[in-house]
């Protein structure tokens, strides 16, 4: 069953990643928007398959949720039609697919080779209360300087998108 | 049985679309929809690492990634609102001089 379920999610994550980025059929963004989405929640499907609940229930919301919603804003907002109309040149699909099969054939190569996975079990329980207490113990720097972080990009935002830039 | 070898090369197979997009699309904002396929197979190497290896931290990490990459949009988004509105385009085709 999981490893079914492996497939079923890892086969989906991968298609609607290909269809975000050279879709055959169409270049509106709005569509590559919309593939995003499912990536990212087959995605939420893999890591609810590697136990990270929390992880996944974030990725939903935070990525499906904000993030893409945020995206859809920005094309409506900027109504870009005349991509639409443009064809794939040539040279950037061979040299796309050129990048595609050396950095993927490189890193499969890594993986496969260096035996990385040789005798590990899937163990961790990966509960949310034990994130929490890792969170809020060991990582409450970084915990508290990614809240400022969060601040300094909000009023960067505000500042960038005022009308008069100066 | 799934080992990790598998999240893994679903993880490289992702980052490498994430980067065919950046080299393919010439709208900015496509480009930017690779850069987010990218982070995300860097998160699912980190969870499945953290699964197989019995630490937690991994996920921890994934955690942040996602806040950071939230920020990072927020932000690159505004930087493309204002790009627009100077110079009417979204294509880097367009986007050669950097005078305004």
């Amino acid at each position: 069953m999981q490893e079914l379920l492996f497939y079923i999610f890892s086969a989906l994550t991968l298609i609607c990643g290909f269809l975000v980025v050279a879709n055959p059929f169409t270049r509106n963004p709005v569509t590559s928007a919309m593939f995003l989405v499912l990536t990212i929640i087959s995605m939420a499907g893999l890591f609810v398959l590697l136990n990270a609940f929390f992880l996944a229930a974030v990725q939903v919301m935070v990525y499906a949720g904000a993030v893409i919603v945020l995206f859809l804003f920005v094309i409506m907002l900027l109504d870009v039609k005349e991509v639409e109309k443009q064809h794939y040149n040539l040279f950037g699909v061979v040299l796309g697919l050129l990048g595609l099969l050396s950095v993927g054939g490189m890193l499969i190569k890594a993986i496969l080779s260096s035996g990385v996975g040789e005798g590990l079990q899937p163990q961790l329980e990966g509960s949310t209360k034990d994130l929490g207490m890792k969170l809020f113990t060991d990582y409450v720097l970084p915990f508290e300087i990614m809240g400022v972080l969060l601040l300094v990009g909000m009023i960067g935002v505000i500042l960038l998108s005022k009308k008069n830039l100066r | 049985m799934i080992g990790l070898e598998h999240y893994l090369i679903v993880s490289a197979l992702l980052f490498s679309l994430g980067m065919m997009g950046v080299i393919l699309r010439r709208n900015l904002i496509v480009i930017y929809m690779g850069l987010e396929l990218m982070l995300n197979a860097a998160n699912l190497a980190l969870v499945s690492f953290s699964r197989f290896t019995d630490t937690i931290d991994g996920q921890v990490m994934v955690f942040f990634v996602i806040t950071v990459a939230a920020a990072e949009v927020a932000v690159g988004l505004a930087l493309i609102v204002a790009l627009y509105r100077k110079r009417q385009t979204t294509e880097v085709g367009d986007l050669t001089s950097l005078k305004l």
